[in-house]
């Protein structure tokens, strides 16, 4: 088994992870982190598509690392904006609760 | 035809994106005013794109920084999708002077967080409308489905309250997922061709399995953030609870990209796709109409009534699957059925949430039970609200009305007969919801009614809105030309 493969049955496990959590966890917190772990997969993904398709001498593609770091930008600010929904969230319905 | 012409797509583009820097790095009056003063700009550079696309009968296109694709990145205007700016930019606008009433910054001070928040998102959603309508690689229109999510979820929550940012928490949620299933198509194309840029991919593409695991991947992402059954629990109490300029933009415009996108993922990149396919996004859009039809019949709330009938009107676009398919499937009537759709919904769907919220400003509440007495204290949005309603439901002269008799007309011509019927059953049950609420705003209110009267002036603009609809329904019941510029070659100019 080369590494293409080990990363690729990497991604596959951590998509399947994640989407076990998003699916099973109720809580927004634990549904957020499922989805930093589908996004952590899919951006392995394009990781071994740099393997796979690099050139001759290259050790890998650099056309979907620079993907890979556009994905990772997006979903940190992706899951920033969550955690901040989040927050307010827990504020106001503490607000709320207290007399 | 590149070059100078094609700047203007940069333009409009980055018009509306200065105004947000501008609104963070100088201190201004107000930011409404910013906002303002870049509408006419911008919409000039959309409605000179859209006249050079039509003139010219060919798209515009531009190239950032002279690099060609596949390394650089290419925007692209074709008939559609100018037609769609066009769309975008007067909708924003009217919303836009609609939305002075209740997010205008008040005296004395420079800036005020909901007003603040509320222009700089109007300006981004604008911005991010316009990449995905133009951009011409994967990547970038990823990029551009994510930040038209960001723009889109702070605007459901803009009031603050416990269950606005559970709906706009549920509202990211759901996006994210379809945005991460939507990257894992991306990397599978790229794994499989090498390639992200529409013009490539259309020449390289081949039926296999991987292509089409991909191009499923991608449709079931945007599936997601176009609210259609049975991933649509996330847009009825969002759009319900963001305020009511807010809930316009988000119904007509923002689930309408994803799915423009879905079509050209469709069209463009999977020509070859098979009935059951088709047939599939067809059953799927049908169950949307008939079940949020009724569902929209049983609501207690007017917001949430017209919330649900976005979920339903936009399963009617996912009935042109099957009826456009052919070798040149921009001269089907499901083609330019489906995209007078998107945009007489569009101007109707915004009427609707701005006079709704004129009439709940006006009594006070927004319970449709209650209405009595609306009729009389804001007459004009009652009537907006009823054109809207001519066209949701189908009836002459609307735009709704053209684009569903074309979509009959496709479906009687290809022997889809149940597309037929489903079109029809949801024009019933729309006639339903809207005919209920007219009802009980005509009704004379009882004693004790508290009514705040609305200003002529404010209730002019869902007249616009509805006038607007009502107009798109005079075009020729064909398929347009102008729909189909840019459609047949796809090869980089």
């Amino acid at each position: 088994m080369n590494t293409a493969t080990l990363y690729g049955l990497m991604t596959a496990g951590l998509i399947g992870i994640g989407l076990f959590g998003l699916i099973m966890h109720c809580t927004a917190l634990r549904k957020l982190l499922s989805f930093n772990l589908v996004a952590a997969g899919v951006l392995l993904l394009f990781g071994v598509a740099a393997q796979r398709g690099a050139g001759a001498g290259f050790p890998g593609d650099p056309v979907p690392q620079a993907m890979v770091i556009t994905g990772i930008v997006v979903a940190f600010a992706a899951s920033a904006l969550a955690v901040a929904l989040l927050l307010r969230l827990l504020d106001v319905e503490r607000e709320d609760d207290a007399p | 035809m590149s070059g100078d012409a094609g700047f203007l797509l940069v333009l409009a583009l980055m018009l509306p994106a200065t105004g947000i820097v501008a609104m963070f790095a100088a201190p201004m009056r107000a930011p409404e005013r910013l906002a303002f003063l870049l509408y006419p700009p911008t919409l000039a550079a959309v409605v000179a794109i859209a006249v050079i696309v039509g003139r010219s009968e060919a798209a515009l296109s531009y190239t950032l920084g002279g690099w060609s694709p596949p390394l650089g990145l290419m925007l692209r205007a074709d008939g559609a999708g100018a037609a769609l700016m066009v769309m975008s930019a007067v909708i924003i606008g009217l919303v836009g002077l609609s939305a002075l009433g209740a997010f205008r910054t008040p005296e004395g001070t420079s800036e005020a967080r909901q007003p603040f928040a509320f222009w700089a998102l109007l300006l981004a959603l604008w911005s991010a409308l316009n990449l995905v309508f133009l951009a011409q690689d994967l990547f970038t229109l990823f990029v551009a489905l994510e930040l038209l999510t960001f723009a889109a979820v702070p605007m459901v929550c803009l009031n603050g309250k416990a269950d606005t940012l559970q709906a706009a928490l549920r509202y990211l949620l759901f996006a994210l997922v379809g945005s991460a299933f939507y990257l894992m198509g991306v990397a599978l194309i790229y794994g499989a061709y090498g390639a992200l840029d529409f013009a490539i991919l259309r020449v390289v593409m081949r039926e296999d399995a991987a292509t089409a695991l991909a191009v499923a991947l991608m449709i079931g992402g945007l599936m997601a953030k176009t609210a259609v059954f049975p991933v649509h629990l996330w847009l009825p109490p969002a759009h319900a609870g963001a305020p009511p300029p807010a809930s316009a933009v988000l119904s007509a415009l923002v689930i309408k990209a994803p799915f423009f996108l879905i079509v050209r993922l469709w069209f463009d990149l999977a020509p070859y796709h098979g009935a059951p396919a088709a047939n599939l996004l067809a059953a799927l859009g049908a169950v949307s109409i008939l079940s949020c039809s009724l569902l929209a019949l049983r609501q207690v709330r007017l917001k949430l009534m017209i919330a649900y009938s976005t979920v339903a009107q936009v399963g009617y676009l996912f009935l042109m699957f099957p009826l456009a398919t052919s070798d040149m499937p921009w001269e089907t009537l499901g083609w330019s059925g489906g995209l007078l759709q998107i945009v007489s919904h569009a101007f109707a769907k915004a009427a609707m949430f701005v006079a709704a919220g004129l009439i709940a400003e006006a009594l006070g509440h927004d319970r449709i039970d209650d209405l009595a007495g609306a009729a009389r204290a804001a007459p004009v949005s009652v009537f907006a609200f009823a054109l809207a309603g001519l066209s949701l439901m189908g009836l002459p002269p609307s735009g709704g009305f053209n684009a569903k008799v074309m979509l009959i007309s496709g479906a009687v011509a290809t022997e889809q007969w149940w597309i037929a019927v489903v079109i029809l059953a949801g024009g019933i049950l729309a006639a339903g919801y809207v005919f209920r609420v007219i009802g009980k705003a005509m009704a004379d209110a009882g004693e004790g009614v508290a009514i705040t009267p609305v200003p002529r002036s404010r209730e002019a603009i869902p007249l616009a809105l509805a006038l607007c609809a009502l107009v798109i329904g005079f075009v020729p019941l064909q398929p347009f030309a102008y729909l189909a510029i840019g459609r047949s070659t796809g090869v980089m100019p």
